[in-house]
């Protein structure tokens, strides 16, 4: 049984189907004039050979072309990308089926940060009344290291409301290189989490020792096919309307493997993108339907996701405002746009200006977590623990999340009212109002026992005193004691022998000896 | 069924909050087994004296009911089926214990001054000390202050509890204290104010003995008075 999600009645639709064909429109237009600029060659030749007219251009010492992908091609694409993607997991009861029609939302995690927040209480006195002392949470950035990528993907394990794991934290150990970035991300993952792992990948070469190790894991090239455990982000378009060399070699690759993959695009209105709504729109889908239309070009049927993390840019600095109530408006758009193709969406939510967790994080990310769900994304890369845009990854604000998206999961089950109920109500009335006392507690119990009352906020504290960081600290602390189901010793042993690169410390058999 | 085995599983259906046998309680097995009104009156039958069903089987219970509140595993709603269930078992003991040497926890007299007709609050209090051994007397709502008067002079309760939600209202509280002064009832009574418009300072200011946050504070509030004047 694959992860149940939670399936969003009647999602909020922000555009009208009209407005959503008026962006189809406008995107093909893009497609065509003024089309792409293509840094790939690799992905040049398979458009030229499908037909796109290609043309060589030149950006300074870049080698690139100039793509005019006709609407047929991306028609086509549309049409053989699947309608239902599978992204797998260690535990197969962990797996996620995402229909691109239907509104079954998974909350994952991600995006991955260079810094990592650690968070310590320290007590403060009253300098007028030394008997008053509160503690008081301290934030201290430093580099993220493997160390932290395990702990968070073992507490992101533990989290009830998280669906699936995208790597949270760029691993910057003195022992990690460009060589062997890879295949340690990926195993320091895998081995804390049975949930699905998604990630960028940083070396191209690196791609078979993942996919093997992978195949190891699952238990074969056919497993990992039908039990999928990794899929991976690929940003190959760069805003606006560039198909990066790297990333698209890479998602060649993956697509010619078969595995899941993300066409991810990101642009900011303002600067890569229109600053008003229909402009980035129009660019957005433009981008993404490209990437589709490549993938579909490399491997007909090969699973994708419409990966949107659009964003308004900060007037002050000009640099992403995640918090901007237009980046959620965004985000609703290409959700209803990825409807339209059937495609499973990949959207954002979350994401927060601010560096640290507190009232104004709380605010920004409650406001997108709560309207983007709405509209019934398949797969919202909601940010858990993120902060200061993509920039700081914090375990204790991950925390934090998970409690708001038990309150967003509750808020989303249906409706009971039928007339069943109804009558049993009827009856429950008349006898209350009957009674002296005319109180409705006698019946609370029942329903509290079966779960259909909601839980109280866990980091309420007693008295009135503000206790949330402390015990959602205490919490995160509880999390890191719980185990997790380590991949087995036998496996372990085997992708240690096979794969090269995997910094011995990985290996917590060894450690234990 | 044995003494021992009625006294058990009345604590039991105590601690269960099954007032009667249709209450489902919390264990399934108990389903559709006597509850504490049924059991109290089989124990009557079998002549159990009343000390017994009262200290062994029903404060007993309540004790534990406590303990599972502090420890957060019972909720409100778990707390008052549990005191509503003993406050009941109590009404049918009520004729044996008017003749016996047993006493009660003592007679505490509640109600919402006038002008307010809010009550949830109240009736709470009233089903929870009842339930916790305290003889309740609940005047309603919206009572005049002269009502309330003549029932201290007539009942001489060793408690008042007065409750009010309204800021509109609760000034006739303090009109209540004064004219418990002026009627030289004072002394007699000891007043107890709760309500979402009251606080500490109010009852201060208007001369109560105490201002209880919620129910299981007025409990706390009525064993310090209880401690206090054994000492």
């Amino acid at each position: 049984m694959p992860r149940e999600g939670i399936l969003v009645p009647n999602p909020y639709e922000r555009i009208t189907d009209e407005q959503v064909q008026q962006i189809h429109q406008a995107s093909l237009q893009i497609l065509v004039d003024p089309g792409l600029i293509c840094f790939s060659k690799k992905a040049a030749e398979i458009f030229h050979s499908n037909g796109a007219e290609v043309t060589t251009a030149s950006s300074g010492d870049n080698p690139c072309w100039h793509i005019k992908i006709p609407e047929k091609l991306v028609i086509e694409a549309l049409d053989s990308a699947p309608k239902t993607v599978k992204l797998g997991a260690r535990n197969p009861d962990n797996a996620l089926i995402m229909k691109g029609d239907e509104p079954r939302v998974y909350f994952i995690s991600g995006s991955e940060t260079n810094i990592w927040l650690d968070v310590d209480f320290h007590t403060y006195v009253r300098k007028s009344d030394r008997s008053i002392e509160i503690k008081v949470p301290e934030f201290h950035p430093r580099r993220s290291t493997l160390a932290d990528l395990c702990q968070s993907a073992h507490v992101c394990e533990h989290l009830e409301t998280l669906d699936g794991y995208i790597r949270t934290v760029n691993i910057q150990d003195e022992d990690i290189t460009e060589d062997n970035k890879d295949v340690n991300k990926f195993f320091a993952s895998l081995n804390n989490t049975t949930k699905h792992f998604m990630s960028g990948l940083t070396k191209l070469e690196q791609l078979d020792n993942v996919v093997r190790m992978a195949e190891l894991i699952a238990g074969g090239k056919e497993a990992l096919k039908e039990n999928p455990i990794i899929s991976f982000i690929t940003c190959l378009v760069k805003s606006p309307l560039q198909f990066v060399e790297d990333t698209t070699d890479t998602f060649i690759e993956v697509c010619q493997r078969g595995l899941p993959a993300v066409v991810s695009s990101s642009p900011q209105a303002g600067t890569t993108a229109p600053i008003k709504e229909a402009g980035i729109m129009a660019q957005i889908n433009a981008e993404v339907l490209a990437g589709i239309t490549l993938g579909q070009l490399v491997n007909k049927g090969t699973p994708l996701l419409y990966g949107s993390v659009p964003v308004r840019a900060r007037m002050d600095t000009l640099g992403d405002s995640y918090g901007s109530v237009e980046t959620s408006q965004y985000n609703i758009d290409c959700v209803q746009m990825a409807r339209f193709y059937k495609i499973p969406n990949y959207s954002t939510s979350g994401v927060c200006d601010t560096k640290i967790p507190g009232q104004q994080a709380s605010i920004e990310r409650l406001f997108s977590d709560i309207v983007v769900t709405l509209s019934g994304p398949q797969y919202l890369h909601c940010a858990y623990g993120l902060l200061d845009g993509n920039a700081v990854f914090c375990l204790l604000q991950a925390v934090l999340d998970d409690a708001h998206f038990q309150m967003l999961k509750f808020f989303l089950k249906p409706a009971r009212i039928n007339q069943p109920e109804l009558n049993e109500v009827l009856k429950q009335i008349r006898e209350v109002v009957a009674t002296p006392q005319k109180l409705y507690i006698g019946y609370i119990r029942q329903v509290m026992r079966s779960g259909e009352i909601s839980a109280p906020y866990p980091f309420e504290g007693d008295g009135e005193s503000d206790s949330v960081f402390a015990l959602a600290y205490q919490r995160m602390n509880e999390l890191l004691g719980k185990p997790v189901e380590h991949i087995a010793p036998d496996t372990t042993a085997k992708i240690f022998q096979e794969i090269p690169g995997l910094l011995p410390r990985l290996n917590v058999y060894r450690e234990r000896k | 069924m044995s003494e021992e085995d009625i006294i058990a599983r009345l604590k039991e259906n105590v601690i269960q909050g099954r007032k009667t046998q249709q209450d489902e309680g919390m264990d399934e097995k108990l389903s559709g087994t006597p509850g504490v009104v049924e059991l109290t009156r089989l124990a009557l039958e079998e002549k159990i004296p009343l000390e017994e069903i009262i200290n062994k089987a029903l404060t007993v219970g309540m004790r534990v009911v406590g303990e599972k509140f502090s420890t957060k595993e019972y909720f409100i709603p778990d707390m008052l089926a549990s005191a509503d269930a003993v406050g009941e078992a109590m009404d049918i003991l009520k004729p044996l214990l008017e003749v016996s040497s047993i006493e009660t926890k003592g007679k505490f007299a509640i109600a919402t001054v006038k002008g307010d007709i809010h009550d949830i609050g109240k009736n709470i209090v009233a089903i929870l000390l009842k339930g916790m051994g305290y003889e309740v007397n609940d005047l309603g709502t919206d009572v005049p202050t002269e009502k309330i008067i003549e029932f201290i002079k007539k009942e001489s309760p060793d408690y008042l509890g007065l409750s009010a939600l309204l800021t509109t209202t609760m000034t006739e509280m303090g009109v209540v204290i004064e004219a418990l002064k002026d009627s030289g009832l004072r002394d007699r009574v000891k007043v107890l104010i709760g309500g979402a418009a009251v606080s500490d300072e109010y009852a201060q200011e208007i001369g109560a003995d105490a201002y209880c946050v919620d129910s299981f504070h007025a409990i706390k509030v009525l064993d310090s008075f209880q401690r206090s004047e054994i000492n």
